[in-house]
Formats: C-alpha cells, sequence, structure tokens
C-alpha cells in the first residue's frame, strides 16, 4: 500500500481546513449555538419535556447529525471536485494509487474535518443545556460511521458533478430537508400516524434516532435497525466508489 | 546519441504495441500506434493540434484508458504493474494546472508523497532551486507569472525522482529566455540519465533538444526517426553563390541545373539531394567556370525540421 499517498492526501486536505477556519469551523460552530438559542432557549423553554428530556437538550444529537452529515458531504466532495475544476486531477490520476488509498485520503480528512466538528458541537452544547451521555462508546461508533458513509456519498457527488450548482444540490436540496424531517427538532411520535409512517422513509431518521440512543437510551425507532441502516449505506456508497475506479467514471477518459 | 546505440545497448524503457485509443463518442484518436523509447533519450512528438499526441501521452501515464494494445514502461505492463509503472513517471501537463492557494513548498512535496516517496527536504529544495523557483517556495502559487507555475509543474513531476519524463508541449506560453533555460534543464536532465519525451508546436524546440523525431497526425505514428538522419534523409541542402557581377537571366549552361537566380542577380541558388549518389556540385562550379561566371563567396543552407515536417504532415 502507498500510505505516503495516503498521508499526503490526508494532510494536503487537512491544510485546506486550517487556511480556512472560519468557514470551516467556527461558522458551524455559530449556526450550530444560534438553533440552540432559538429552539433550545426561545422556544425550548415553552415547550415541554420529551420523553423526559428537556427540549434543548432533545435537539442535541440532530443538531450533531445535521453538522455531521453536510459537513462529511461537502468536505469530501469539494476535496475531489476541485481538483477536477481545477485540472490537477491529472497528477491524482497518473500518481501510482489505488482507489483505496484514494479513497482513504479523501474520505478519511472529509470524515475527520466533520468528526472534529461533531464534537465541537457537542463540547458548545454543553454550554447551553445540561447532557448525560449513557452510551458514549456508541455515541462515538455512529459519529464515526455516519461521517464516514456520508464522507463516501461526498466523494460521489464530487466525482459525479461537473459545476458548483450540481456540487451543492444534494447537500442543500436533499440532504438538509430530510434531516430536518427525519426528527432532529421532534420526536416522530408526536407526527401523525400516516405522517409517522412516512416519516420511516427518510433514512435520517434511523441516524438521528441511533445517536439520540446513544445519549438518552430512547430513541423513535429500535437501535439494531439503525445500526443496519447505516452500514447499509455505508456498504452501497463503497459499492458505488469501487464501480466508480472499475470504470472511471467522469475521471479517466 | 543515435537510436541505433540505444537500441543494439539497451531495452526499450517504453515500449506502446498496437495501440488504438477511441473515445466514447467514436472519434479514433490513436490508430495502431507502435513505439520503442529506450532509456536516456529525447524524442520529441510533434504533429498539429488534435493529432493525438497529448492523448498517447495521457494513456501511457494512466489518465487515459487504451482500447486495445499494450503499453509496458521499463518492462512492465502499466496496467498490471501500475505502482512501478507509474512512479517511473513524472508528468507535465499543457495546461498550467496548479493549486492556486497553495506555495510551491507544499505542493511539490505533495507531489512527492502521492508518488510514494517518503519525505526529503534536501530534494525538493534542490528541485526547486533547479526550476529557480526557490526563493518564490513560500509565495501563493497564483501570485506567480505563467513561466514560473510552467517551472512548478516541473518540480512537481520531479518531486519523485522520476526515470522518465513527460513534456507536454513545456514551452507554451514561455518565453524565449525561459524557454532556453528550460532546455538547459532538460539537457541536465537527460545528462543524469532521465528519458524524456516531449510534445511540442516549436519546431525549434525539437531541433534543439531531440535525439529522434516522431510525427503524428491524424492519430498516426507517420514518422520516427533519428533527428539528424531525418533531417539528412529529407532535407534538401542548397548551394548559395554570390556572384561579383550581377546577372541578366540565367546561362543556357546552367539551365540544365536546378538552379535559381535571386537578389537581383547577385545570387545562384542550387538546390541538391544530401542523399542523391552525385549532388552535382562540381558540375555546377566546372559549368560556371566555363562559362566564365565568377563568385566571391559560397555558401550551403539545410531545410529546417519545420520544413520536413510541414511537408510529412501535408503528406499525410
Amino acid at each position: 500500500m502507498n500510505l505516503h499517498a495516503v498521508n499526503a492526501i490526508y494532510r494536503f486536505e487537512m491544510a485546506r481546513t486550517r487556511r480556512t477556519l472560519l468557514q470551516s469551523v467556527v461558522a458551524p460552530v455559530i449556526s450550530t449555538s444560534l438553533y440552540f438559542v432559538v429552539f433550545g432557549a426561545a422556544i425550548g423553554s415553552r415547550i415541554d419535556q420529551i420523553d423526559g428530556v428537556s427540549y434543548g437538550a432533545f435537539i442535541v444529537p440532530g443538531l450533531i447529525m445535521l453538522s455531521l452529515l453536510t459537513q462529511s458531504i461537502s468536505n469530501a466532495a469539494f476535496g475531489i471536485y476541485f481538483p477536477k475544476f481545477t485540472g490537477t486531477i491529472y497528477e491524482l490520476l497518473s500518481a501510482p494509487v489505488s482507489m483505496l488509498e484514494v479513497v482513504l485520503g479523501y474520505v478519511g480528512a472529509a470524515a475527520s474535518k466533520a468528526l472534529a466538528l461533531g464534537l465541537i458541537i457537542l463540547g458548545t452544547a454543553t454550554f447551553f443545556v445540561d447532557l448525560h451521555i449513557q452510551h458514549p462508546l456508541v455515541m462515538l461508533m455512529f459519529l464515526v460511521l455516519t461521517a464516514v458513509s456520508f464522507s463516501l456519498f461526498g466523494f460521489i457527488i464530487g466525482i459525479w458533478a461537473d459545476n458548483f450548482e450540481k456540487l451543492q444540490m444534494i447537500p442543500l436540496l436533499v440532504v438538509t430537508p430530510l434531516v430536518f424531517l427525519g426528527g432532529s427538532f421532534y420526536s416522530i411520535s408526536m407526527l401523525s400516524p400516516t405522517w409517522q409512517m412516512v416519516t420511516l422513509f427518510n433514512p435520517v431518521l434511523y441516524l438521528v434516532s441511533g445517536l439520540r440512543w446513544s445519549f438518552y437510551g430512547q430513541s423513535d425507532v429500535n437501535v439494531w435497525i439503525s445500526v443496519c441502516i447505516i452500514f447499509g449505506f455505508l456498504a452501497a456508497c463503497m459499492a458505488v466508489v469501487g464501480w466508480i475506479f472499475k470504470t472511471g467514471y467522469h475521471l479517466r477518459n | 546519441m543515435e537510436k541505433q546505440q540505444f537500441e543494439q545497448k539497451q531495452e526499450p524503457i517504453v515500449s506502446i504495441k498496437n495501440l488504438n485509443k477511441t473515445y466514447k463518442g467514436g472519434f479514433q484518436a490513436l490508430k495502431n500506434i507502435n513505439l520503442d523509447i529506450y532509456p536516456g533519450e529525447i524524442i520529441a512528438l510533434l504533429g498539429p493540434n488534435g493529432a493525438g499526441k497529448t492523448t498517447l501521452i495521457s494513456t501511457i501515464c494512466g489518465i487515459a484508458q487504451a482500447t486495445s494494445g499494450t503499453i509496458t514502461v521499463g518492462g512492465k505492463d502499466i496496467y498490471k504493474d501500475f505502482r512501478t509503472t507509474r512512479s517511473l513517471i513524472g508528468l507535465v501537463p499543457q495546461e498550467l494546472t496548479t493549486d492556486s492557494f497553495e506555495t510551491p513548498w507544499v505542493t511539490v512535496s505533495f507531489s512527492r508523497g502521492l508518488f510514494g516517496k517518503a519525505k526529503d527536504p534536501a530534494y525538493i529544495e534542490k528541485v526547486l532551486k533547479d526550476v529557480s523557483l526557490w526563493e518564490k517556495r513560500d509565495n501563493m502559487i497564483r501570485t506567480l507569472s505563467g513561466g514560473m507555475k510552467r517551472r512548478l509543474l516541473i518540480a512537481k513531476a520531479l518531486s519523485h525522482e522520476p526515470r522518465i519524463l513527460f513534456l507536454d508541449e513545456p514551452s507554451a506560453g514561455v518565453d524565449v529566455e525561459l524557454r532556453r533555460e528550460m532546455w538547459q534543464l532538460v539537457h541536465r536532465l537527460r545528462e543524469s540519465g532521465v528519458t524524456i519525451i516531449l510534445t511540442t508546436h516549436y519546431i525549434e524546440e525539437a531541433e534543439e533538444m531531440a535525439d529522434r523525431i516522431g510525427v503524428i497526425a491524424n492519430g498516426e505514428l507517420i514518422l520516427v526517426e533519428d533527428k539528424k538522419s531525418l533531417m539528412q534523409k529529407l532535407g534538401k541542402k542548397q548551394l548559395l553563390l554570390e556572384l561579383k557581377q550581377p546577372l541578366a537571366a540565367l546561362p543556357d549552361a546552367l539551365k540544365a541545373f536546378e538552379i535559381e537566380l535571386k537578389d537581383d542577380g547577385y545570387t545562384l541558388v542550387y538546390t541538391f539531394d544530401t542523399q542523391a549518389e552525385r549532388t552535382g556540385i562540381t558540375t555546377v562550379l566546372d559549368a560556371l567556370r566555363e562559362a566564365h561566371i565568377s563568385f566571391r563567396d559560397l555558401s550551403t543552407t539545410q531545410s529546417s525540421l519545420e520544413d520536413i515536417f510541414v511537408r510529412l504532415v501535408e503528406e499525410a
């Protein structure tokens, strides 16, 4: 394995975050803090506890998941799209690197950044609400699996996109609505039976629900279903990435 | 350096057999290319725009996939042993594709790592000094001039100490002074044993640097020849005779030869074939003496590579 290449890609991508600290870290933290202020303090104070958890604390897993998903996707998508856009992709394509090494470098960096941001947001949340994490290792597992699988998804978007509009389309028009409608800010038990059924088709529900279980030991759906869903999504993304490298889709002429 | 010398002494470092490349739209960019490139030589691929030069380089480097045929680099198949073959190759692309927001130091170090080499700050320093970018090592790439960016691409390609260097139109957008500096760098690389394959529009560049010339037109490699023998074989020489007294017209005694009268009758230009059994120079000079035409100076000129190239492409 070309570990020097993996290391080079990883460090190169992480260096980009250091250069754009305001955009990469400060902006998401501020926007998440605003969510806590608006939903947690202003509106949340008028909402009863949900399943014995204060509303401010209840939305913490959803807010972490919102940042984790959007950051994983955008970091990985931008990471591979930018060399395509500037033309520097020629170097990657002519280098002695395998599919696995390229993915480890780009997806590893994107997932690391998203994970770090998720943990920063978790730390930020403690300034606003009392948090008691019942299953910290499970929480970490969910965060890692989500960051990795959605970074893979972002990598696929970055390869598929041939303009900046496409790059932003899925995170903004698909993922963000799914997070908002996936029980991030409410329990699906608060919905009518029909909408509960509809929501069960939203994959993000299972991620938020699983993460919430790791915090409070309660969830909208069985935690094992959440685990299966995330592993299934991870496998699907890996299969697509494998196909991309095999066929050279949008990479090699 | 003669091609024959390479052939006798060494195995080709790049060997291309029956290579075809057809793009999805059906356009056939390469047609049955066969080419052996020998260690330590400089081979220039000449051809008009769209001839297939860049496609050929891209296919050897792994950027484009061949439709059929085989390519070996260092005796290894470029697909089965891609790690070995690609680590032997450095590529300088035609376009000035750089990471605008990085520094030369960072991007060259990145290239070295990408090609599987451990960090070596001393070597990166040497490469940046070789391309005269050491003073700019910490500047943002977007602040560099076009010529500097071109040299930076060369530094990136050399970062992993390749044995083969592909230069795709290295002089595009580079001024004359920088071009000459680049030629010197290429010569130094060749002296260190690096094999160099370059594509160019500048005939002067091929003439200056190459040991062998390949001409590509419409996806076909129509000729590969040692530069000197190519120019001898296809080149025509001219004998220029500067006369003491101008001639109003060509005397009858000289009409049998391929002679033109130029410069208001002051110069006779005799065109002859260097490959012919007899050049006819002695006969022409005898005829001049018999016609009592005296000259004060004589010189010879040879067809440039450009003349040869234009003729070959037109014929193709």
